[in-house]
């Protein structure tokens, strides 16, 4: 049933989404990683707020953030304009568009699981390793990143896992340019629209069975960690 | 060299004001009960807590100031927590080595054989680190500690956590290497043995506040001494263990104030502390023979107390000029007509050796 014949097209949408993914991942794990150090390391009023603004995304419709994404970083809007006023061009219907609004997308699948992770660890451990001459970084790969690795790699899983399944905050704000802002989602739509069913179950099913070894991956290590619950 | 503290901290209900300077020498106990800031003065000296406008000094180097901040990682501290928190990823030898690593070779004073044997280690090298017991834990936490060559070791309750067996087990280990390694020491406790088996010298802390520091002596000189909360009085002996004769009893003391215990074959020969409950100790105006308690010493009050709980605390002093306190009750003082500056016969049913 599967013969997977691909067009040139799904090709070109397949590796757009894996780029994007990619990139999304590895700029979420830098910055979700001190953010969520961070959180865990007290209960000011501040953190309670920023951790709800790392997790509207969740609750949001997609096309909510889409669009004050599309407000804010379109040729008109103040990061737009000021992108242009500075000979660059704006974000909306790019490739550095979506991949900023994939980042805040998947911002609180990355941040949770950290946070469970480091709120398990607590801080003696780290606190033992500087007491013993570790500097910060020493610190981040000789303990954290080890005794932590269940919450890093779920993080990073659910991330990628996550910006494979973006529709709306990409229609919104990249539109559907082929290479640039077309992926697998919206290629999907797109060949439904056209009625092209055949290319669009090809391309569901592959993803159906991509989001299910992820998501079987997750949950394995998460029996064996217990490092987040999402 | 000194240890010197300036810090002020309000958090709640908690607070907390400090301006101390301890000799950076030899062991310093901080004596209080839980909850009266001891754990948040450790943790100021040691640079895990940033209290702002606190000062820290340590000799001549400044850990923290009004401008400075010394981070933890370069201040060149021991620490060994209540709990021995071994880095659980790493085999008994990583963690021994984590600090070692990252200690300048030439500021390397201890390697990892002296530092094994003086704690018992060497067995220990090869097993995972999940496998050992608490004591074994709590050793190889404090040799971790050890061979980074700190400046200062500072122990917040490490035997806290401990059965009283273990405790027993690896208290020998700690007072080895208090005399042993030459590394000034803090010690945080609220158990009054610990304190008479290991310390120079006793800071009190209450309620966020600590006392200038005082001796060991000084600190057991007064009947309301808070060490004296939980058992009683009890004085601190320091004197050489001898050998065991044929008896298993070995000497203890100089000519005049001797006394024969029984100790352990570990016990070792040399330098040692004895504890004397206060309880443990009876008078006689003469020296009783036919009597199963054999330790007689010949000793002058120097002051009657009364206690609570009607209860008399004989303050007196030995022919080797140490302290023996001794506790009876006001009608065995009154049936002697004990009085200040009478020799009397101290007889000391039990001792508890502590090194």
């Amino acid at each position: 049933m599967l013969m997977i014949e691909l067009s040139a097209t799904d090709w070109q949408a397949i590796r757009l989404t894996l780029t994007l993914c990619f990139f999304t991942t590895v700029i979420l794990l830098t910055i979700a990683t001190p953010l969520a150090w961070w959180l865990s390391s007290g209960r000011s009023a501040l953190r309670v707020v920023v951790q709800t603004v790392v997790a509207l995304p969740l609750v949001l419709p997609p096309t909510v953030l889409g669009f004050y994404l599309l407000v804010t970083l379109g040729p008109r809007g103040p990061i737009g304009s000021a992108l242009e006023s500075m000979g660059l061009s704006h974000l909306a219907f790019t490739f550095e568009g979506i991949l900023l609004a994939s980042v805040l997308y998947s911002m609180p699948f990355a941040v949770q699981p950290l946070l469970e992770a480091f709120n398990n660890l607590g801080r003696r451990h780290v606190e033992v390793a500087s007491s013993l001459g570790a500097g910060v970084f020493d610190r981040f790969f000789t303990v954290i990143l080890p005794l932590c690795r269940g919450g890093f790699i779920v993080a990073a899983t659910l991330s990628f896992a996550h910006t494979v399944g973006e529709f709306g905050v990409i229609l919104m704000l990249g539109g559907s340019i082929p290479g640039e802002t077309k992926v697998l989602s919206i290629l999907i739509y797109e060949h439904t629209e056209a009625m092209n069913y055949a290319a669009a179950h090809r391309l569901s099913l592959l993803l159906v069975v991509f989001s299910f070894a992820v998501l079987f991956v997750v949950y394995s290590i998460n029996r064996r960690f217990q490092v987040a619950k999402v | 060299m000194s240890l010197q503290i300036r810090a002020q901290l309000q958090r709640g209900d908690f607070s907390l004001e400090v301006d101390t300077c301890w000799p950076a020498q030899g062991v310093t106990a901080l004596f209080g009960r839980s909850g009266c800031g001891k754990t948040t003065l450790l943790r100021i000296i040691a640079g895990l807590e940033r209290v702002r406008g606190a000062q820290v000094r340590f000799g001549d180097q400044c850990w923290q100031s009004e401008s400075q901040w010394l981070p933890v990682e370069k201040r060149r501290l021991g620490l060994v927590f209540q709990e021995a928190s071994l880095l659980p990823h790493l085999s008994v030898t990583g963690n021994l080595l984590y600090g070692y690593r990252r200690t300048a070779p030439a500021l390397r004073r201890l390697q990892l054989p002296d530092v094994s044997a003086m704690l018992g280690l060497e067995s220990l090298l090869a097993r995972p680190v999940e496998e050992l017991s608490g004591g074994q834990k709590q050793r190889v936490a404090l040799g971790r500690a050890l061979l980074c060559s700190p400046q200062l070791l500072l122990l917040d309750e490490p035997l806290a956590a401990l059965d009283t067996q273990t405790k027993r087990e690896i208290m020998p280990f700690l007072s080895r290497l208090a005399q042993a390694s030459g590394i000034p020491m803090v010690l945080i406790t609220h158990a009054p043995d610990e304190v008479q088996r290991l310390a120079d010298r006793v800071v009190f802390m209450r309620d966020g506040c600590a006392d200038e520091q005082c001796s060991l002596q000084e600190a057991l000189a007064k009947p309301e001494s808070p060490l004296f909360a939980d058992e009683g009085p009890s004085s601190v002996l320091e004197g050489e263990l001898g050998v065991a004769d044929e008896h298993g009893m070995r000497l203890f003391g100089p000519e005049g104030s001797q006394l024969r215990v029984q100790a352990p074959d570990a016990a070792g020969t040399g330098p040692t502390r004895l504890r004397v409950l206060a309880r443990d100790v009876s008078v006689a105006l003469d020296d009783p023979a036919r009597i199963s308690i054999r330790n007689h010493l010949v000793v002058t009050i120097r002051q009657l107390h009364d206690l609570p709980d009607n209860r008399v605390l004989l303050d007196t002093v030995m022919q080797d000029g140490q302290t023996l306190l001794i506790e009876i009750t006001p009608w065995s003082a009154q049936q002697l007509a004990l009085a200040a500056g009478q020799h009397v016969f101290a007889l000391i049913k039990s001792v508890a050796l502590m090194r």
